[in-house]
Order: structure tokens, then sequence, then C-alpha cells
């Protein structure tokens, strides 16, 4: 598949990559300068690949038992993220649903689950239209504490105003718009949610960003930067085997609410956590699937690893025993050889 | 100085007075990204022709150096312990990864020339 933004990322000359059967910029300049880009100023992301559905119908209390967190502390214009859990509890997707009103709701959901996501949904919500817009929008995340600048510059003023995780519809560059100030980097921003032919947005957002240091982002800073930012990965750090108790994601869990999967969680005893872990032995850059050791005895597995370009230190998430402090010192192994490291926080940076 | 010899595995060499100078290619470092470490052989070490001698670790991944030919290492570049980024910026000099001492240096015709390792990566530009 090709987003709507393909010609420009060639034209850009971004390293491209399948990333679940979508044709996508990996990077354009170099995923370390790209990173600092958005924090220190500034990046333009294509993330169109991202699964869109549309629901329309009284489904509010419908969409309450699909997923963990209590969609009725949100109000219209407004933007929850959860965990949708299998009967066991195990994580199907995690998704992103913003209500429009009381009768539309969007659903963004990883590109690698949008047909699995679509059944589900179907198959859980009833007396209602379900549409999937993937291909019909185009999604572009502007990330970074001046990407609020940039939208102002745009004519959309009333963005100031605009609180996270809240939306508002606008025309931008004369092209209906929802936006949302939402994100995937742990920085301040958007995404922006259009009709998929309206590529010009692209490149007027290039533009008038260039006195703010915009620059256009891969996917390579985008997994470094929701990485240090304490985010999940579904594939990664998340899936049917594990549940939002075992991933930092208890609190997105409303035992008050309604929901499949819900016994489960209350009945099932976590004995594993997932935690962050950072390696100041050496520079090495543990990987998915490298082990955890305790004493010399195997006792977790890595979920996601890399190298941080903020901390400009190899960092990750890792399932480890429940009762594993905070600190406390461990090894990874890379390699043949093992490396002392420490649990710490998923929340590597804070802004 | 001799001209530079390279290996279907993107490392390149270039032999000066019987001392064989490897590094990784413009091709390598730009497929890799952004180096942050490396992970050298011992000085002294032997390798045979294609066994691991080094891991270079980018931000995207983890990758292994191959030895280009049989030998003992002589000299590491330990500039890249502090500035692994060298090897980005100038694979074909400071960049350069290890120095070996070859035991069979009729290895090196067998290896491919500068024309054939252009035509292998499809970049017949200089």
């Amino acid at each position: 598949m090709l987003s709507p933004f393909f010609k420009n990322h060639l034209e850009l000359k971004a390293k491209m990559v399948d990333f679940h059967g979508w044709e996508m910029p990996i990077q354009y300049s170099g995923i370390m300068g790209e990173h600092k880009n958005v924090r220190e100023n500034v990046g333009l992301f294509d993330v169109s690949h991202m699964g869109k559905f549309k629901i329309t119908g009284d489904v509010e209390s419908q969409i309450q038992n699909l997923i963990t967190n209590d969609i009725s502390k949100i109000s219209d214009k407004q933007s929850i993220y959860s965990p949708m859990c299998n009967e066991k509890g195990g994580i199907i997707d995690d998704v992103i649903i913003s209500k429009i009103n009381s009768n539309e709701f969007v659903f963004i959901v990883n590109s690698s689950n949008i047909k699995k996501d679509f059944e589900w949904i179907t198959k859980n919500v009833k007396s209602c239209e379900i549409q999937n817009l993937t291909n019909e929008y185009a999604l572009l995340a502007l990330q970074g504490p001046k990407a609020e600048n940039i939208l102002r510059d745009a004519g959309v003023e009333e963005i100031k105003n605009l609180k996270v995780f809240h939306l508002l519809e606008s025309k931008l560059y004369g092209i209906e718009c929802i936006i949302s100030r939402t994100g995937y980097t742990g920085e301040d921003g958007f995404e922006l949610f259009f009709d998929s032919k309206q590529t010009q947005i692209w490149d007027e957002l290039l533009s008038i960003g260039s006195k703010y240091g915009i620059k256009p982002i891969g996917l390579g800073a985008r997994d470094t930067l929701r990485l240090e930012a304490g985010l999940m990965l579904y594939g990664n750090d998340i899936d049917e085997t594990i549940t939002p108790l075992e991933a930092p994601l208890k609190w997105t869990v409303k035992f008050e609410t309604e929901f499949i999967g819900k016994s489960a969680l209350e009945q099932k005893k976590v004995e594993r956590k997932m935690r962050g872990f950072e390696i100041n032995e050496t520079k090495r850059v543990a990987r998915k699937g490298n082990k955890i050791f305790n004493e010399g005895k195997e006792v977790g597995i890595v979920t996601s690893g890399s190298f941080s370009p903020t901390l400009g230190k190899p960092i990750g998430y890792c399932f480890v025993p429940i009762e594993y402090p905070m600190e406390k010192e461990i090894k990874i192994g890379i390699g043949d050889k093992h490396y002392s490291g420490k649990i710490v926080s998923t929340r590597f940076y804070k802004r | 100085m001799t001209e530079k010899k390279f290996t279907k595995e993107h490392e390149w060499l270039e032999n000066r007075d019987q001392i064989v100078i490897v590094g990784i290619t413009e091709f390598a470092q730009d497929q890799l990204g952004d180096i942050v470490s490396i992970e050298f052989p011992q000085v002294a070490s032997s390798f045979k022709q294609n066994d691991v001698m080094a891991i270079i670790d980018s931000v995207k991944a983890s990758s292994d150096i191959y030895c280009p030919i049989d030998g003992e290492i002589i000299g590491i570049n330990e500039k890249l312990l502090e500035q692994p980024e060298l090897i980005n910026q100038s694979p074909y000099d400071e960049g350069w990864i290890v120095k070996i001492k070859p035991s069979s240096p009729d290895q090196l015709n067998s290896l491919l020339s500068k024309e054939q390792y252009d035509n292998l990566v499809g970049q017949n530009k200089e």
C-alpha cells in the first residue's frame, strides 16, 4: 500500500521500508537528528498507514464494552486512549477513540491490526454503521514544542485553547480537517485527519514550518521518541498474550466500568511487570528478544530496545518479576555477553 | 598504497606494506544509519576469512562485521570508542575499523574490485 504522501517521501529522498504492507519512510536525514529536532523544534510525520474507523450510531455503551478505559469520562470533541481486550484480558489492540458527538466515534488503530480490529468491533457493536476509512483519510502528526506556532501561523488561531486529548474541526489551507492534540512522541503536538486527496497540506506545513526548523520525520525516530516517552508499540511490547496490568497500562483499566476481559483481569494474579531498563556498562544496544538475568538466572525478556538519543545510552522495556524494585541491578544478555543495567520507569523522558 | 578491495558483506580493505586496513563502505554506513557503538576484536587475536570480528550498533540495528581475510588483528581504531559516528562521517578514512596482518595475502586477489562492488550495490557513480 502507498500512503497519499508517497511521492513527497521520494522527493525528500527518504529511505522507504515495508511496514505491515505499507511502503513508509523509515528516515529522511537520519534518526538521531530527526529525533532531536522533534524534542527541540518540531517534526512532521506521515502516519496515514494507521487504521481509521468511523462508527455512527447510538453506541457509546457498546464501545464501553470494548475498552478497558472509561468512555463516559470524555465529552464531545475529546479523545481517549485505551486497550481493547479479549475475554482472557489479553490486548487485541491499543486504540485512540475520538468522540465527535454522541452518535459519531472515530477509532485510530494500529495498521497491523486493521482487519482483526474491524472484525472484532463488527462482532461486538450492533445496530450501527462501521466504516473503514483508512484509505479515504490521511493522517499527519505535527509534533514538538513549536507545533502550536505552526498551526497558529496557518490560521488556526483557536488551537491555543485546545487542551491535550481534545480536538477541533477547522479548515486548514481551505481543507476540512480534524485536529487533535495527541501524539506518540512525548512532546506537545497534534494529529491532523483529512481527505487523503488533499496532499498539498504536507508541503504547506513544511513550508510554513521552515522558520521553526521543521523537518520530516520517519518511523525510525518515531520509534525512539515513543520509547523514551514510555509509550507502547503493539506487536513489540503488547499483544494478545499480555494484559494491560502487566504492561504499564494499569491507569487505563477502570474496573468500575463493564468491559470484555474484566473478570479475567480481576482474577489473574500479575506475576510479571513491564519496566524500563537502562544500560550503563556499554553502548551496545539491547533489542527485542534479548534476555534479562539476575544472579545468573534468566528472569525476563526485552520487548523493545534502542539507543536513546536524548540520554545518550541504550534503553528499553523488559518484563521482569513484579516484585523487582526500581533501581534494581540486572544483567542484559546481548550476543554471548551479559551487561549490567538497572530497572527504571518506562518514562525515560518527560517534557 | 594500493587500490581498495571490497567484499560482498560491504567491508573495504586497503593493503599498505603488508598491513591491511579494513572498514565498512559508504553504502554500508548509509544503510546502518546513525552508529552509536562498536565492539572491537582483541588486538593480537586471529580470525579466518568470514568470521565475525566486530559488531556495530546503530540506532536502527546491530550488525556483524566479518573479517575479510585470514589474519591477526594488529590494531583497532580507538577513536571510534568515543566517536563511533566517524564511521558515518568518513567511512573510508577516519572511520577505518581494524588493521590486520594477513596470513594468506593471496586472498586479497579474490576479493571484489571497486567496479565489481559498485555493480553489486547498484551504484555506478564515483
